[in-house]
């Protein structure tokens, strides 16, 4: 089986976010960036499958501007085999995300496409769902844990009301939750390693993919702010400000 | 203009948020028609024609809608969209796995997670776990939205009586099987929609201990929420998680418990009317957002709050 991870380059979900004074969108220079972290759960588990001897190769790709490429060469330093770099500057929506992949799944024949559920940029939630629509592909998202059967997986989907269970035949899309696996760090031997691996670099034009926006961002605005709470000294107090301050309980 | 609403049910009864989406629906055009893909749902059809906001009923039956697949289900939104200049569902996990299919293959780039519709092509959407709020402008001829039930309210349930009327559905995917889905029962009130939540984190340093959440939880009516933290170290389970990749909440009251407050959470749970705090440690993020903030071992704390609770002699429900 083979392989295809997808890897977004996104603010470190640590850096607390800046709004840009002309409300352009929000500060990114000189901000940590990091992988979109459940793309992170896509390839711990992309290389637990190759481990387990059920997948033979690996490619991780990423699509974004030039530096878009260290978290191609994170996942080549945990285990994937060869990196794609779509290169592209701007907002990409993930229309044209599942457009430009869907046009590296034509070219690659993966068995198996994964990514994280979500970026935790933009929030939206549509990649691998519109990825699969494209190419009319069996669809597992929020996966927590996936077993291979021969042709098969075996999907259990985290949703609303608990546990989903579902089967999909191969070639499909999974789209991993934080929770599928704990996502390793790569070690300083595989870093270097992962430095003569090859990654291809592509662009959108290259892949005859439209990639122009059809969502106009009027503006991005700081969240309306809480006011300042209060402290309570003990539980007591606490149950009369709620009954007869704040009339909740 | 019309606008084709996704129902969410269980094929005997309507999804609470069901309500949310076709109150949002509804602020994008009047016109307003729900669609309900399902088998042997004849129950929350009339539910659906009962809503007064709602102008007509499609509903669409075949044995493969009984689990709702997005692969069955989205062929049948697609083959229906002609006439709707918009398509909108619940940003919940239904409507976030189905949504996005639908959109591909209109070729539409979908708007998710929209908290307020500024006109019928114009909305607002948090971005970056809530930290900031993009106002966007959809320049597709049909447009693909999922809204935040939290942010609209549950439209009127009853009064209404629109006609229902049958459509076709579309072959079965078959390359996608169902196997199972482990619902947590629970008589709690749904954690979405509940008036009271409280919750816990890493702090309560067990899954026993959550029955002091618990405890608490039922004194008041409320439903129990977690910390992903909390989840991960299998406390809770999942459908318990509040926070920007779980579930958003909007309640009166607010109550975390043991809970650090990492951006993460705040996502899913600062827009709630009251927020408690108790924590304790005193410099604890969540104390940021808190309108009373308790600094306290919870393992005092929350058998005095449930002891504080009993002496009052009436509790809102």
């Amino acid at each position: 089986m083979k392989i295809l991870v997808a890897v977004k380059r996104v603010i470190d979900y640590n850096v607390q976010i800046r709004v840009k004074e002309d409300e352009s969108g929000v500060v990114t220079d000189n901000v940590k960036m990091s992988t979109n972290p459940p793309d992170d759960n896509a390839v711990e588990e992309a290389v637990k499958i190759k481990e387990s001897g059920k997948a033979t190769e690996i490619i991780a790709v990423t699509i974004g501007e030039e530096k878009a490429q260290e978290t191609v060469r994170k996942a080549l330093a945990v285990g994937a085999d060869r990196g794609i770099h779509v290169k592209a500057d701007g907002i990409l929506e993930p229309l044209m995300v599942s457009k430009l992949l869907q046009k590296i799944v034509d070219k690659e024949k993966p068995d198996l496409v994964l990514m994280g559920k979500q970026a935790i940029d933009d929030d939206c939630n549509q990649t691998g769902q519109m990825l699969s629509a494209l190419l009319n592909w069996p669809q597992a998202t929020f996966a927590s844990k996936i077993d291979v059967k021969d042709n098969k997986l075996e999907v259990v989907r985290e949703v609303d009301e608990g546990l989903e269970t579902i089967e999909i035949n191969l070639p499909a899309v999974v789209t991993c939750d934080l929770r599928l696996n704990e996502p390793r760090y790569a070690s300083l031997p595989n870093i270097m390693k992962a430095k003569k691996k090859t990654i291809d670099l592509l662009s959108a034009s290259d892949l005859g993919v439209d990639i122009s926006p059809r969502i106009q961002q009027i503006k991005v605005e700081e969240p309306p702010k809480r006011k300042a709470g209060i402290k309570v000294a003990n539980v007591a107090e606490l149950v009369q400000k709620l009954k007869n301050e704040a009339k909740v309980i | 203009m019309s606008v084709l609403l996704i129902a969410e049910h269980n094929n005997k009864e309507l999804r609470p948020f069901t309500l949310n989406a076709v109150t949002a629906a509804s602020q994008i055009d009047q016109d307003v028609h729900a669609l309900i893909i399902g088998n042997n749902s004849e129950e929350a059809q009339k539910a659906l024609s009962a809503l007064p906001l709602v102008k007509k009923v499609i509903s669409v039956e075949a044995a493969h809608y009984e689990n709702f697949t997005a692969e069955n289900f989205a062929p049948v939104v697609v083959k229906l969209s002609a006439n709707y200049s918009h398509i909108v569902s619940s940003a919940n996990t239904f409507g976030k796995n189905l949504m996005p299919r639908i959109a591909a293959i209109l070729d539409t780039s979908q708007i998710s997670d929209i908290t307020k519709v500024i006109s019928s092509d114009t909305f607002l959407r948090p971005i970056y776990a809530g930290n900031a709020f993009a106002t966007v402008k959809s320049n597709d001829s049909k447009k693909c939205i999922t809204i935040r039930p939290t942010s609209f309210d549950a439209c009127e349930s009853s009064g209404g009586s629109a006609p229902i009327e049958k459509a076709e559905g579309a072959e079965e995917f078959i390359q996608t099987k169902f196997i199972k889905r482990e619902e947590v029962k629970s008589d709690r009130p749904e954690l979405g929609t509940a008036r009271i939540v409280v919750s816990g984190g890493r702090g309560m340093q067990s899954g026993d201990n959550f029955k002091l959440i618990a405890d608490v939880a039922d004194k008041l009516g409320a439903a129990i929420g977690a910390s992903r933290a909390a989840v991960d170290a299998g406390y809770i389970t999942n459908d318990h998680q509040v926070g920007q990749t779980g579930k958003v909440v909007v309640p009166d009251l607010y109550i975390a418990v043991g809970i650090s407050g990492a951006i993460q959470h705040l996502a899913g749970m600062k827009e709630s009317k009251v927020i408690v705090a108790i924590n304790k440690d005193g410099e604890a993020p969540i104390f940021s957002v808190a309108d009373y903030g308790l600094e306290a071992d919870l393992f005092e704390a929350l058998p005095q709050f449930l002891e504080e609770l009993n002496k009052l002699n009436t509790i809102q429900k």
